[in-house]
């Protein structure tokens, strides 16, 4: 089952690497590479979001003129979602799923090395529109038509490849995730013994594989508007440019979600872990998870409240919408049983994971406000929003991977990283956080539109905050990557167990994880003898 | 959240505030009880931590109180969108159309049309690095405008839209090309203008004054400079203005018969045209002619503009079918579009000599 590097002939120096590391069907190997690539991804993301802030920090057009800073807007919004944050998850997947249910490997390793080396591809191409003429694309990541079809960049052609592109990707990387979950637990591991995180990761992959191809179908509708004269999005010939909203966000919403059910998982398991406590609410976590996932299919219409829909469909969404903060209330709730009465430490993965509860829910909180209607008049497509979302994304998901990569890394590298530093790092990057999105809340509270390259002048003092903010956040993820380096390369040598009272058959195995582990499978539920575990893998 | 002049904008106001308010309030006593833990449950205070981990009754609790708050929240928000949504009765209609990247208002009940452009001046807009250098005077000697001293920085229009107050006024959006929104924070009306179909809003303005908004949906290159002013007059004040309007547009008309009559010469045309193109043509084509890349074409030594007159004066009409470059005749008069075309074909390193007159452009209408 296992087929890696060992099989391929050996070659000498560069060669060698080359081939080990484009061939290797090794989930180790390939979540590692998944991780780098996201990381990446994040810098360019976040080098974009450097121009942007750098143009908003005062008013006036200074560096970058309007057309291309659209183009800013556009790639910064596709690079952190479909290159950072999906790529991130599913390399944390693919490390930590195999290893905490007991299985060797993914289901399918070829599969799983085919759809890490369709990401570069796809991004490159996407990338690549930035030296095309006319220039990257330019319709913001929601790409509403007719903006994106009719008065598109030649370029957007290339975007919906690459969209195609990484929609594949991502449908294999799930089912392969849904194989491996159904088909390669532990004997014994029942469904509702598994770790929150393989729970929050199996209901993700459904959603994957079921908003995907929605996402690949809009594209492809945007292609035969383009070049072969059909007109889905365009009312001269009988079609409706809504059409387009609608599709594209029954997949966008779901796709939100994918972005952070399994930061809800990596929640759940560190909290418990420096708690000393098990997780409060095992159960109804799993529930919970389960119905967040249901709703995110029947609340799209949250994101349309302004494009004139009937009063009844507004009254449904609404409803709806409203409804989410049930089951995620329940998570907050149940994360803070979970510390109550515990004995708590706070290393540097439990002070990201409480900084995740706390930020995540204020965005949750002005996510609340923006589901109704009358008020969303008001707060819709204004920087009201742009706070919202990013309260959710940036100490969500990336958070949410931060804490994991502080949590597991040691078990990866076999080193412990500098718990000083990652202190420091933690602090400066939450007060960062909050002092370049804070602002956001009252700049659209104030009126001021998003995606726009230049404001007046009311708006100047917030937006000013914000830059800094944001300059001092791009300092500190350089920070956070010399620290990942510097754990890689040494350091205090891990424990096999690295946290106290971390619990789960990932940390039976030595630090660092050796290449192959549980070619046995291990017995379940864990025994008090890890000795023989160990002699076994 | 600004608090607004119309009833419906200050009812969402409240709905604002209070559940603004509900979010604190459950902040405080979650985050609260999370800072208690954290310091009550560190590890150097109780060394053993307690064993639980599941509790119905708690569970159960904490589902049902959001569900009651909630609850409470909808109600009198469906009652607000209800009365929202209830567009009968209005006194007057105002179509509204967005295009890249402005607005044209059409009073449905009178007789007037107009566009509305932003009036921020480019001069103001675009800066140097160190905004210090940008007070300098230019080469004409002329102090450049002070954005800073400018509190309607890219909140000004030519011609605001014109409405009374105390009554009902119903809008229908609509767009020429890509989807806009018109919003008002004041009125709490923000409407997407949808290309080939048609939205309805209303606002009822008890208090004369100027408000100001912008387009909230990205419509392309300027979606930042879209702005929408609304100038509420006092019922008799806009009686008035709108028979000021039917009598300069019978002079306006007039006064188009007089310049179809007269035979203009290059000069008077070339001065009046290079007006008409820095206010209409320059944020695409450039002030230089040179165009932008691949995505707007240089006027300097194309084809069309040194060509066939008609086929230019063509493009400029009626513009072309699918890009950005939209239809002219019904935003200008025939004498700009004339002045217009003159201007394209004898500027820069254009010198084809060719005069258009305005009775051409009549004809072409
Ligand atoms: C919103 C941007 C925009 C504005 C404003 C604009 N144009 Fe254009 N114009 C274009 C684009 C884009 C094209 C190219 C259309 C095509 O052929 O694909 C074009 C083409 C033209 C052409 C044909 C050039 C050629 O060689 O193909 C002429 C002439 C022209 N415009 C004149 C004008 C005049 C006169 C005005 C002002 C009254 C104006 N344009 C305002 C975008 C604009
Ligand atoms: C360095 C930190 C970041 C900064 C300073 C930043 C800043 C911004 C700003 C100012 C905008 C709004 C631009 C506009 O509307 O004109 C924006 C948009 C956006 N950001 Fe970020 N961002 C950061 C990180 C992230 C991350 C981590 C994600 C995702 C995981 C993300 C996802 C998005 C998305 C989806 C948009 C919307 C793009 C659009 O409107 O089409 N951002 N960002
Ligand atoms: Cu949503
Ligand atoms: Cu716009």
């Amino acid at each position: 089952m296992v087929a890696h590097a060992e099989h391929v002939p050996h070659r000498s120096g560069l060669a060698a690497f080359i081939a080990r590391w484009t061939l290797t069907t090794n989930h180790k190997e390939i979540g590692s590479m998944y991780l780098w690539f996201a990381f990446t991804m994040f810098f360019i993301g976040g080098a974009l979001a450097m121009g942007i802030r750098l143009e908003l920090f005062m008013p006036g057009i200074q560096l970058i003129d309007p057309g291309f800073y659209n183009q800013f807007v556009t790639m910064h919004g596709l690079i952190m979602v479909f290159g950072a944050v999906m790529p991130a998850f599913v390399g944390l997947a693919n490390w930590q799923i195999p290893l905490m249910i007991g299985a060797p490997d993914m289901a399918l390793p070829r599969l799983n090395n085919f759809s890490f080396w369709i990401l570069p591809f796809a991004f490159t191409m996407l990338l690549s529109s930035f030296f095309m003429d006319g220039g990257a694309p330019n319709f913001g990541w929601t790409f509403y038509a007719p903006l994106s079809t009719t008065y598109g960049p030649d370029s957007t052609d290339f975007f919906i490849f690459g969209v195609h592109m990484m929609g594949i990707s991502s449908v294999l990387g799930a089912i392969n995730i849904m194989v491996t979950i159904f088909n390669l637990r532990a004997p014994g591991m029942k469904l509702m013994e598994m770790p929150l995180f393989v729970w929050t990761w199996l209901i993700t992959a459904f959603l994957l594989i079921t908003a995907m191809p929605v996402l690949a179908g809009v594209v492809t509708m945007m292609l035969t508007d383009r070049h072969f004269d059909t007109s889905f999005f365009s009312a001269d010939g009988g079609g409706d440019p809504l059409i387009f909203q609608h599709v594209f966000w029954f997949f966008g919403h779901p796709e939100v979600y994918i972005m952070i059910l399994p930061g809800f998982g990596i929640a759940s398991e560190i909290i418990p872990t420096f708690a000393r406590k098990k997780l409060f609410g095992y159960n109804s976590m799993v529930y919970a998870t389960a119905s967040i996932a249901f709703l995110s299919y029947i609340v799209w219409g949250h994101h349309m409240f302004a494009v004139g829909m009937p009063l009844w469909v507004e009254m449904t969404f609404m409803i709806c919408t409203m409804f989410i903060a049930v089951p995620t209330g329940v998570k907050v709730f149940n994360w803070t049983a979970t510390m109550w009465r515990g004995a708590m430490t706070f290393e540097t993965p439990m002070l990201f994971a409480i900084a995740f509860v706390v930020l995540f829910t204020i965005g949750g909180f002005s996510g609340l406000m923006l589901a109704i209607v009358p008020a969303d008049f008001q707060y819709h497509d204004t920087y009201f929003v742009v706070a919202h979302f990013h309260y959710t994304l940036y100490p969500g998901a990336i958070f949410g991977t931060m804490a994991a990569v502080y949590y597991w890394l040691p078990k990866w590298s076999g080193h412990m990283y500098d718990e000083r530093l990652g202190k420091i790092h933690f602090w400066t990057a939450t007060i960062a956080v909050n002092l370049t999105f804070f602002p956001m809340h009252f700049s659209g509270l104030a009126g001021m539109p998003r995606r726009i390259v230049d404001y007046s002048l009311q708006f100047a003092d917030f937006n000013m905050l914000s830059s800094i903010g944001a300059g001092l956040l791009g300092l500190t993820q350089l920070f956070f990557l010399y620290i990942v380096i510097k754990t890689i390369r040494g350091g205090k040598p891990a424990t096999d167990k690295v946290w106290e009272s971390a619990e789960g058959l990932e940390w039976t195995i030595p630090s660092p994880a050796p290449l192959h582990t549980f070619e046995t499978p291990p017995a379940w539920p864990i025994t008090d003898a890890r000795e023989d575990q160990a002699a076994r893998v | 959240m600004r608090e607004g002049v119309t009833e419906m904008s200050q009812r969402i106001h409240t709905i604002h505030t209070v559940s603004l308010w509900i979010c604190i309030v459950i902040g405080i006593i979650v985050f609260g009880a999370m800072a208690y833990t954290i310091y009550a449950h560190r590890r150097s205070k109780p060394p053993e931590p307690a064993d639980f981990h599941e509790h119905l009754g708690v569970e159960i609790i904490w589902t049902i109180i959001p569900v009651l708050i909630l609850a409470g929240l909808a109600v009198p928000a469906a009652k607000t969108l209800i009365d929202i949504e209830d567009n009968s009765n209005a006194s007057m209609t105002v179509l509204i159309t967005g295009s890249q990247w402005k607005w044209h208002y059409q009073y449905l009940d009178a007789d007037i049309d107009y566009y509305s452009n932003l009036a921020t001046p480019t001069t103001q807009i675009n800066s140097c690095l160190i905004d210090l250098f940008c007070d300098l005077p230019d080469e004409q000697g002329i102090a450049k405008p002070l954005r800073e001293s400018n509190e309607n920085y890219l909140l000004e229009v030519d011609k605001p839209l014109v409405l009374p107050a105390n009554r009902k006024v119903r809008f229908l959006m609509t767009s020429n090309d890509v989807i806009h929104s018109w919003w008002v924070p004041d009125f709490a009306v923000k409407q997407d203008a949808l290309p080939g179909f048609i939205n309805e809003a209303w606002a009822n303005v008890p208090e004369p004054g100027t408000y100001r908004g912008q387009c909230t949906e990205l419509c392309g290159k300027d979606h930042a400079y879209m702005p929408v002013v609304v100038d509420v007059r006092p019922e008799a004040e806009f009686d008035q203005w709108v028979e000021d309007q039917r009598i300069a547009k019978e002079l306006a008309s007039g006064q188009a018969v007089a310049d179809r009559e007269k035979t203009w010469s290059l000069a008077e045309l070339m001065e009046i045209g290079e007006g008409v193109y820095s206010t209409h043509c320059a944020t695409c084509h450039q002030p230089n002619g040179e165009g932008q890349g691949t995505t707007y074409p240089a006027l300097d030594g194309s084809e069309i503009a040194t060509g066939p007159i008609p086929v230019h004066i063509d493009r400029v009409m009626n513009g072309k079918e699918a890009t950005e470059m939209q239809a002219w005749a019904p935003q200008l008069s025939d004498r700009d579009l004339a002045a217009v075309v003159t201007y394209e074909r004898n500027a820069w390193g254009n010198t084809t000599q060719d005069v258009v007159q305005p009775r051409t452009i009549f004809e072409n209408r």
